[in-house]
């Protein structure tokens, strides 16, 4: 039975992209048939993101108007066998996401996938309303930050009234993940600390990715962060988080990076 | 007790206890208002109603504003007349 995830936020930069990469990668990993489909229209970035921005042919806009079929559209990916990708359009704009179009897409999709991962674009207009639209479940990407917070307590609103299934009366499950967190700023009060966050937004945890160089690098050359530093801290929290997903229990915990000499230097000498 | 001591020779207070709080109350008060009708674009279409029957009025010279202090907040309702909207008025009978 197929699902469809919308990764959102309301709040732009916090992580949405490289968690659609990072999710659908890991999923791929474990050997589900994963596309990732971007939503930001006028503005794409996941085939950057995916390493696959001169593979682009058609779009998302173009399979919704009938230009295109679905399988001309579909990017598949060069390291793993599950993993497509199908891009956003640059030059239209969001109004050619017509509620029908989509919603035929989005059943083709289903037929063909196990996992229809689509990436929210930010705020709360046309494109982000789209991409949740026919979601069975959200991640919702949140910073340990207030504006970030308040922003995903708003999208959490609109997933309770205004995707199919809730009018529907059935619910969307929501995750909460929240991404560049660091450790030792919450634990010195100067970060909301998860406990924080998951009780002002009474939604439970899919996974906390740790601040790391290694997601700049990862999109810097066009590799999920599962798949460019697999070991990595952020790579090993994504990959958990997918497991979660699937419905695995794994123990939570913030994946810390190993540490190098100066770091413990310093905090034998803290402690 | 010693982040506490830390905090105190470095003379900055945590702020993350500050963001939790304000973020309680202000979602306490916009999961209140959501679902309902936008208050203020109501009032603004009744007044306008209200006064339009009397004056002959330019809607986008209507500005409903409201201000959210800590004990009351403020209603400003600014509407701009026409020097010779009385006149204006007669003629019309």
């Amino acid at each position: 039975m197929a699902k469809v995830l919308v990764v959102t936020s309301g709040k732009g930069g916090v992580g949405k992209t490289t968690t659609t990469a990072a999710l659908g990668a890991a999923l791929a990993q474990r050997g589900e048939k994963v596309v990732v489909v971007d939503f930001d229209v006028g503005l794409r970035n996941l085939d950057l993101v995916m390493g696959a921005e001169r593979r682009v042919v058609f779009d998302l806009i173009n399979v919704v108007q009938g230009v295109a079929k679905l399988p001309q559209a579909l990017i598949k990916d060069k390291r793993l066998e599950n993993l497509w990708l199908l891009p956003a359009s640059q030059t239209r704009d969001k109004d050619a996401l017509t509620e029908e179009g989509v919603g035929k897409v989005i059943e083709d999709l289903r037929s063909r996938f196990d996992w229809v991962i689509c990436d929210s674009p930010a705020g709360i207009e046309r494109g982000a309303s789209m991409a949740m639209r026919f979601a069975d479940e959200a991640v919702i990407v949140t910073n340990p930050e207030v504006s970030s917070v308040r922003d995903s307590d708003r999208i959490i609103g609109m997933l309770d009234s205004k995707t199919v299934r809730a009018e529907k009366g059935e619910r969307v499950e929501k995750h909460i993940l929240i991404t560049r967190y660091d450790p030792s700023r919450a634990a010195r009060g100067e970060m909301l600390t998860i406990e924080d966050i998951l009780e002002i937004l009474a939604t439970p945890l899919l996974g906390i990715i740790p601040e790391s160089q290694d997601v700049l690098r990862a999109s810097n050359v066009g590799t999920p962060v599962t798949l460019s530093n697999a070991e990595g801290a952020p790579a090993r929290a994504y990959i958990d988080a997918a497991r979660r997903l699937c419905g695995d229990t794994v123990p939570m915990q913030v994946p810390t990076e190993r540490k190098g000499f100066m770091d413990r230097l310093l905090r034998r000498r803290a402690a | 007790m010693s982040m506490g001591l830390l905090r105190l020779l470095r003379g900055n207070k945590a702020s993350a206890p500050v963001a939790r709080e304000r973020l309680q109350i202000l979602l306490a008060h916009e999961r209140g208002l959501r679902g309902q009708p936008d208050l203020l674009g109501v009032l603004r279409e009744e007044i306008l109603a209200v006064v339009s029957r009397h004056v002959t009025l330019d809607p986008t010279k209507v500005i409903v504003r409201l201000d959210r202090g800590d004990e009351v907040s403020t209603l400003e309702v600014d509407i701009e007349v026409p020097n010779d909207f009385e006149r204006r008025r007669a003629a019309v009978g």
